[in-house]
């Protein structure tokens, strides 16, 4: 049952080529997917209540039960001593982007066991600017709840310089990118959603707790010299130093070159693992068919 | 169901070729060296059990996986080579539900849209085109979770045709569906066919959805086991129905083929 019908035929056509798609399309294309992710955001209320409320708890109890304990020195970028609200909140930042990052990437997998990356995965557009405006978008969600969280902070008296606000904009960029990618990535090993919490177990809370985010690194340094160098393996680490170099007007430097080497690493992994001719999505048997 | 305007065939080519296409999951091989064509505008039923081949099928074609060992062409354009082009081509309708059902109707839409580089007001335009022809009009702001099975096939249909595709792909589009839904999809899908001029590869393991003038290609796990009219099909079996000939291919007891014409 080998001999194709009509292949002779097939053979001598020309295919006819649909008019290429333009920047306008692409633009299109990118707006449909941040639209709607944010539709999906805010139709899911506990997620939008949960990604202010866990910040904000550490802000309010855990920043004020250990503002006595744990004393911050003057450290760059601060130029004189700081509440210890005011540390740890470009590592709570982090911390929204983080969750983010996977909470996203748990809804690439979630959309994948539902069906609808199926959806996502169809559209003629390159592979690449599909994943990447998903990051975008994911992204995007990300930014919207780090200023809703910096708005209440604000009310609470942990203030940045005004200027800070706009100048660490790029840098939550960078580092959601960075955390979104990763997200990315991850989600193509995953194949089933109940495996998620293991990432987030084995990611997130490592992540969050192997950095600078809630101690500054000299302290860690001090405490344990092999958590230093964990700390400092981690890509996190730079995301929040960047950010908070940001919230001062300044850049830190390394911590910029390691976040930006890191996402386009993640994202490179990403949009081959999600590349039908490569990845690891194709050695995978699909679900939602019999067939 | 009305498509917005008459489809492109292409130049003569083929709608869909497939050539030699073999596909495994690791050890498990899924689809071996199968091969046919469907002609624009022609109905083609892809048979088989559970088990056959027919989403892995799918799969490949919507290019979900690479196509590693042959070749699969949409209007001559290769779905490896040339993904963009093809899928443009296409329409699929899914056997898994894939709307989203926090979103409504209209944003579920929209969204496709957007994936096919439609804008908002052209989009607009065709969603209300087409959601009328499903008789759904008063159900665009409905989140797609209050929607019955029927009601959001229908809706995946109309996503389906949104981007005005040449052709069609369903897998079971009818699973789970009552008889007069199954019966209303069907027949609309067969409207599409003749007044638009799309061709449709309808994957199903329900016989009675096959009628005497279609195309039929019969797989059984994961090898063609026969292609043709169904009428030739059931002459080359030795069955004495399309059932039979079914029944018979898909416990290995006869192979047949005849040459796909539309």
């Amino acid at each position: 049952m080998s001999t194709p019908a009509m292949p002779e035929k097939v053979a001598a056509v020309t295919p006819v080529k649909s008019g290429a798609f333009g920047f306008r399309h692409y633009l299109i294309c990118l707006k449909g997917v941040v639209v709607r992710e944010g539709l999906r955001f805010l139709h899911q209320r506990e997620r939008f209540i949960s990604s202010l409320v866990r910040p904000l708890v550490w802000l309010f109890i855990f920043a004020a039960g250990f503002r006595q304990v744990l004393g911050v020195s003057i450290i760059p970028p601060y130029k004189t001593y700081v509440l210890y609200e005011v540390y740890i909140t470009p590592g709570l930042c982090g911390m929204i982007l983080l969750f983010s990052g996977m909470q996203s990437s748990l809804s690439m997998v979630y959309d994948r066991e539902m069906g609808n990356m199926r959806i996502l995965l169809v559209s003629p557009f390159p592979r690449w600017y599909l994943l990447v405006s998903k990051m975008l978008a994911g992204v995007s969600v990300s930014i919207a709840q780090v200023y809703a969280f910096l708005i209440v902070a604000w009310f609470w008296g942990v203030k940045a310089p005004p200027l800070g606000y706009l100048c660490v904009l790029p840098a939550l960029f960078l580092s959601g990118m960075m955390l979104c990618a990763l997200g990315m990535l991850l989600s193509s090993m995953i194949k089933q959603l109940e495996n998620f919490a293991g990432i987030m177990n084995f990611v997130i809370f490592p992540g969050y707790f192997a950095s600078p985010a809630l101690y500054p690194l000299w302290r860690i340094q001090e405490a344990s010299p092999l958590l230093y160098k964990l700390c400092l393996a981690n890509p996190f680490t730079y995301a929040v130093e960047l950010i908070r170099f940001a919230f001062y007007g300044q850049i830190d430097w390394v911590s910029l070159g390691v976040v930006a080497g890191c996402t386009l690493l993640f994202l490179g992994g990403a949009i081959i693992a999600y590349d039908p001719s490569r990845g690891l999505i194709t050695r995978k048997q699909g679900t939602g068919g019999n067939g | 169901m009305q498509h917005a305007r008459t489809a492109k065939t292409g130049n003569g080519a083929a709608a869909l070729d497939v050539a030699g296409v073999s596909h495994s999951y690791g050890p498990k091989r899924a689809l071996n060296d199968v091969s046919f064509s469907i002609a624009p505008a022609t109905f083609t039923a892809l048979l088989g059990l559970n088990g056959a081949g027919k989403t892995t099928l799918f799969s490949l074609i919507s290019h979900l996986y690479d196509t590693r060992q042959g070749s699969i062409r949409i209007f001559g354009h290769d779905v490896s080579r040339a993904s963009g082009e093809a899928l443009r081509r296409v329409g699929i309708v899914f056997q898994a539900r894939t709307l989203d059902l926090d979103l409504s109707v209209y944003q579920n839409l929209s969204y496709h849209a957007s994936l096919h580089g439609i804008g908002r007001h052209e989009a607009r335009q065709r969603i209300a085109a087409l959601i009328e022809t499903v008789d759904m009009q008063g159900r665009q702001h409905d989140k797609a979770r209050s929607l019955s099975g029927g009601q959001m096939r229908r809706i995946e249909i109309v996503r389906a045709l949104l981007h005005r595709p040449s052709l069609l792909l369903l897998d079971e589009a009818t699973v789970g569906l009552d008889i007069q839904s199954r019966a209303g999809i069907l027949a609309a899908i067969r409207k599409l066919v003749e007044t638009e001029g799309i061709g449709v590869l309808w994957a199903t393991h329900l016989i009675d959805e096959v009628e005497d003038g279609d195309q039929v290609v019969v797989l059984r796990q994961g090898d063609l086991v026969a292609k043709g009219k169904v009428a030739d099909v059931v002459k080359a079996s030795g069955a004495a129905s399309i059932r039979d000939a079914f029944s018979k291919l898909s416990r290995g007891e006869a192979a047949a083929q005849a040459e796909i014409s539309p």
